[in-house]
């Protein structure tokens, strides 16, 4: 399996492409430092009892006035450590961006594949659905849906329930690209005929679809999941960052952006930079990845 | 004596569109004996894939049987067909590059055909399916390779495995060889004729080309715009051409023949007519040099049990 891979055309031009490889590590380690953020971070960040308020506002290798500490990348205004809030904060990012971008995934696909192989009234029912949903902004509808269900769980569980909420909120607004892909690609591969083969040998309708077309409309999916991570991470930043999103208690990127824009303009630059440029390269990673994926696993760009 | 196999029984396919109903079929009934080879040939949009689908029970909206009979040994089968499909009846489609899942062994694909339907453990369904990729001349031991790695006419060795690997009593081959060159064509109808005689299937042979049909078939039919125009035995069709639209087909074969290489082709005047706009009477008259008053207005029944043609009444043969 795994000398099969590195004797694929994929492997092949992956190492050959820089801008592939540099995606790819800087993704890694980001994903890699966000499972591992327990053992790297050099302090706890949401322990309260480790907190000295009187390291707030320390400046990146600078020794605290006070207390003579000194921090990689500073602190923030309550003296919390700042790139271990950043590892946490990657934790909660990434974790949101993934399972959003599963959700999506799989009521896409699933949408999809059902439109594109029934047909009629349940794929115009379904595509018309999409139509409507893409004319609005996805930040909006992931507002919409994210408020809604604020509205509805009861006090006590909304800020256990926040990434769950958070997670469907951004999930089911970004199904549409895959429904979109998936229907398209299913209507060419239902009118070949080893798909009329497999109706001969008696499959039903959920055999042919899960057992043989499926496995043929999958390769665009893997390169949309990609970009749409990107986007799905983003979502998370903006929603966090206009304090809809994460809770205080569970910092995500955008929660510490939106915490660092409050002391922009007093002077303490480094606790709106640090998260800000963190997001950035995950995004810009994901997504250029996401491109290359797209142009090799593309045959007619080749 | 002929034992009859497959009995279609005035069958009619109609689309049914918004603009109004299509006969894509019309009142065709024809006999398969047991273990022939029929050929069904006709121009494109002559009605011969749409009769294959509804013998399958494979029609899809907007298509669909509106009346007639399909009988299989005895047994009527329009009304539940899954119960024949793919077991008793196999189906060859035309395109070998698009009837295999290009994401599974072909071996894989056998095993699943054969496990559908049959009684057989994994093991013996694979053991079945070695021995009828044997049977075709591939190499059993390529039973985990993938579509991609075999051509075109392998390929189709391996659909002809499929067909053949539930023991069907009939195969409905739809232009099997069409996508194929000339020198790989001949070898699978070649196998397709020796592997369906030791088994004692018939086949139906669905093509537009008189030389298949010449070398392949016992008996031929000849459709025209969704109706039956001519039926006989393959030599008889052949050598002596009763409807004026089998005439025309034969002569437009080309031949070769270099010292002909100037002499333009023979070609049928016009072209089929659209199924919404048929002509009234026989379907063919607009184009056949012999249309009298008559063919205007009736369509003709069939004579003889051979043709369709008014010039053909009262004849004996």
């Amino acid at each position: 399996m795994l000398r099969r891979f590195l004797a694929s055309d994929l492997f092949f031009d992956f190492v050959r492409s820089p801008v592939a490889l540099v995606s790819f590590v800087v993704v890694a380690l980001m994903i890699l430092s966000a499972i591992f953020a327990n053992f790297l971070a050099p302090t706890n960040p949401f322990d309260p009892a480790s907190l000295n308020l009187m390291n707030g506002f320390t400046a990146p290798m600078e020794p605290n006035t006070f207390t003579g500490e000194v921090f990689f990348l500073g602190t923030d205004d309550q003296g919390r450590d700042l790139f271990s809030a950043i590892l946490f904060g990657l934790r909660v990012s990434l974790f949101v961006g993934m399972m959003a971008v599963g959700l999506a995934m799989v009521l896409g696909v699933t949408l999809g594949l059902i439109a594109g192989y029934v047909g009629g009234w349940l794929d115009n029912f379904i595509m018309r659905f999409a139509d409507i949903q893409m004319t609005f902004p996805s930040i909006l509808i992931a507002m919409l849906i994210f408020g809604v269900a604020k509205g509805l769980l009861p006090a006590s569980l909304r800020d256990e329930m926040a990434i769950a909420v958070l997670i469907v909120s951004i999930g089911l607004s970004e199904w549409v690209q895959f429904a979109r892909t998936v229907r398209g690609s299913t209507l060419v591969e239902k009118e070949k005929e080893y798909v009329a083969a497999a109706r001969l040998i008696g499959l039903n309708q959920w055999q042919i679809m899960a057992r043989h077309i499926l496995p043929n409309v999958l390769s665009p999916v893997l390169v949309i999941a990609t970009i749409t991570l990107a986007l799905a991470i983003i979502a998370e930043a903006t929603l966090s960052f206009l304090g809809v999103g994460a809770p205080r208690t569970e910092p995500s990127l955008g929660t510490l952006i939106r915490i660092g824009q409050d002391f922009l303009f007093s002077g303490e630059w480094w606790i709106l930079l640090f998260p800000a440029l963190t997001l950035l390269a995950l995004a810009l990673s994901v997504n250029l990845f996401g491109d290359w994926l797209r142009d090799t696993l593309n045959p007619r760009l080749k | 004596m002929p034992e009859p196999l497959l009995e279609l029984k005035n069958i009619s396919v109609k689309f049914h569109l918004r603009r109004g109903q299509l006969t894509a079929v019309d009142d065709l009934s024809l006999t398969v004996n047991r273990g022939e080879i029929l050929g069904l040939v006709g121009e494109s949009g002559a009605g011969k894939s749409i009769t294959g689908l509804a013998i399958m029970g494979l029609l899809d909206h907007p298509g669909r049987l509106e009346s007639g009979e399909v009988w299989l040994s005895g047994e009527r089968i329009d009304q539940q067909p899954e119960r024949v499909r793919g077991s008793a009846i196999s189906m060859i489609f035309q395109d070998p590059l698009t009837s295999l899942n290009p994401l599974r062994t072909i071996g894989d694909q056998l095993v699943e055909t054969i496990l559908r339907h049959s009684s057989l453990t994994v093991a013996q369904a694979k053991e079945r399916a070695r021995e009828s990729l044997h049977d075709v001349g591939i190499d059993p031991d390529r039973f985990d390779a993938y579509p991609h790695a075999f051509s075109g006419g392998m390929r189709q060795r391996v659909v002809i495995a499929l067909a053949l690997s539930t023991d069907p009593k009939l195969i409905i081959a739809d232009e099997p060889t069409t996508a194929l060159d000339v020198s790989v064509q001949a070898q699978i109808l070649e196998l397709l004729k020796t592997l369906c005689a030791r088994r004692n299937a018939a086949v139906i042979l669905i093509t537009h080309d008189m030389g298949v049909i010449a070398e392949t078939t016992d008996r031929v039919a000849v459709m025209y715009a969704g109706r039956l125009v001519e039926i006989g035995q393959t030599n008889e069709v052949l050598l002596a051409a009763e409807h004026p639209y089998t005439r025309g087909l034969m002569a437009s074969t080309p031949v070769i023949d270099v010292a002909a290489r100037d002499k333009p082709l023979h070609q049928i005047p016009g072209a089929m007519p659209k199924l919404d706009a048929l002509p009234t009477g026989c379907a063919f008259h607009p184009r056949c040099e012999f249309a009298e008053h008559r063919c205007h207005l009736e369509s003709p029944p069939q004579f003889n049990n051979r043709v369709a043609c008014w010039r053909a009444e009262g004849e004996a043969l």
